[in-house]
């Protein structure tokens, strides 16, 4: 299995190890609860070093990723950072992603782990014919440090010509120094930012954010934040067969053309009528909405459960499904031999510590 | 290792069995299956007086990150369940051997309760894990 730099101080810090995609990475430190509270309401710490991150530069790096992206890099200076899918030729998402502006020729992206192989393979058939070169950086560490104090906790462990900048970094924007890069950006719906830097400085780092009392945070707590914060995970909330249309995503693609990887068949299938939508649903009863369970309306049409679990804020299970464009209420979920009803909510569940969802 | 009471019996899939004063088996998860579950959230509990058989599945316990099945470990009729498990689910991670005790049967065959592993031969289950 594959380690990050921080393989041993994971150990140190109690961490229960698993499996995530051929990575060995923590799941928890003892309470995956916890740790998820102490996102919410304080600092927490995630090693993500497991992500893929590729640097993107030459003359022709702008039109290169206007074909490869959904999104519209043009919105971006120096120094922002926007999300976006990349699609097949079907429209399908092969993968979601942060995509960095350093300069008008100088671009940083960051891919799933999982999805590392067919995403950099994917890419480099998308480069033919541009003059561009992508250049993998398998060692930078990654940490992303999350939570209403998570900023001012970091700002005693980050090189201080990066701390003296972060009071007027602005949400998804990012400033570097040499090797150390700093984005005001995350996957929990708390205030935070992510740091990549020189795997050989990043047990150092880690330490002196422990140290200034964030606390170690699991993949497990990890993905109940992002739940409750209505972002995707890829894989479950979409997939090379899931165009954005169909989960959510619409807003990430950009309408000025469609001259984007996938975008002629978004275009035909707008016109077409999507045939799915994505939903937040809420389970009304005792019990945890799971990925894979199947849900059923008033006219017996099906849909799917693609990310559940217990919202540790809200005390209830929340979940998001994929469901056919005119499904519609009352919804039931089948767990194990009974039907349970659900309500449909709108995302996020719960952002900068406040639960959002009217019941 | 975690612990394994001396005084209990067990199964292959991570259950104590525990004899009572009154003749009937209380049963419980084991802090190793805890551990592997992680903070746990809900719990089926069986209905009274509904009867399994061995290895029959009895209810579920779910954590934020899995659900999990719990067996039968005998043959029997649920006498009682522990309904405290409905509020606070996380007795079972705090206390796995005493307040998060589960369900009690009465069993049908007391020689089946003979035939549950020891806490040592529990102990070398885990060793191979």
């Amino acid at each position: 299995m594959k380690k990050t730099a921080l393989n041993q101080a994971h150990r140190q810090a109690g961490a229960k190890m698993v499996d995530f995609g051929g990575w060995e990475m923590p799941i928890n430190y003892g309470s995956q609860i916890e740790e998820h509270h102490a996102v919410r309401r304080d600092a927490g710490v995630f090693d993500v070093s497991h992500m893929t991150v590729v640097d993107v530069s030459g003359p022709d790096s702008q039109a290169y990723l206007l074909k490869l992206l959904a999104n519209d890099i043009r919105k971006l200076d120096d120094g922002q950072a926007l999300y976006s899918t990349m699609l097949n030729e079907s429209g399908g998402i092969v993968d979601d992603l942060i995509v960095y502006r350093l300069g008008p020729e100088q671009f940083r992206i960051v891919v799933n782990a999982a999805t590392r192989d067919k995403d950099l393979a994917w890419m480099q058939e998308q480069s033919r014919g541009f003059d561009v070169e992508l250049m993998e950086r398998p060692h930078l560490a990654m940490l992303a440090i999350q939570g209403p104090q998570a900023i001012d906790k970091a700002k005693a462990a980050l090189p201080q010509t990066l701390a003296a900048q972060l009071n007027d970094l602005q949400p998804f924007h990012a400033v570097w120094d040499g090797e150390w890069f700093v984005g005001r950006t995350g996957y929990t719906g708390e205030d935070g930012i992510e740091v990549m830097l020189p795997e050989d400085q990043a047990e150092h780092f880690w330490n002196q954010l422990l140290a200034a009392g964030v606390a170690p945070c699991g993949l497990g707590a990890r993905d109940t934040l992002r739940l409750e914060a209505g972002m995707h995970l890829y894989g479950q909330d979409m997939d090379d067969t899931v165009t954005p249309l169909e989960c959510g995503l619409a807003w990430t693609v950009r309408k000025s053309d469609h001259d984007f990887t996938g975008g002629q068949a978004l275009e035909a299938q707008r016109a077409a009528g999507v045939p799915h939508k994505l939903i937040g649903l809420v389970l009304e009863g005792r019990g945890v909405l799971r990925p894979g369970q199947v849900l059923v309306d008033a006219q017996g049409h099906e849909g799917l459960v693609t990310s559940g679990s217990y919202s540790p804020t809200m005390e209830k299970a929340i979940g998001m499904a994929r469901v056919p464009r005119d499904f519609s209420a009352p919804i039931h979920v089948k767990i194990r031999n009974r039907e349970l009803p659900v309500t449909v909510v709108k995302l996020p569940f719960v952002r900068h510590g406040k639960i959002i969802t009217q019941l | 290792m975690s612990y394994v009471p001396d005084e209990l019996k067990y199964t292959s899939s991570h259950e104590w069995v525990q004899k009572t004063d009154n003749g009937t088996y209380r049963v419980g998860i084991t802090e190793h299956a805890q551990e592997q579950l992680g903070d746990i959230v809900f719990v089926e509990l069986p209905e009274t007086d509904a009867s399994y058989a061995e290895g029959d599945e009895a209810g579920v316990v779910e954590s934020v990150k899995t659900a999990s099945d719990i067996y039968a470990p005998l043959s029997g009729t649920v006498v009682a369940v522990n309904e405290a498990l409905e509020e606070t689910p996380e007795l079972i991670n705090e206390s796995p051997y005493d307040d998060g005790w589960i369900f009690e049967l009465q069993a049908e065959n007391d020689a089946e309760y003979d035939n549950l592993l020891s806490a040592d031969e529990y102990r070398a289950l885990l060793a191979d894990e």
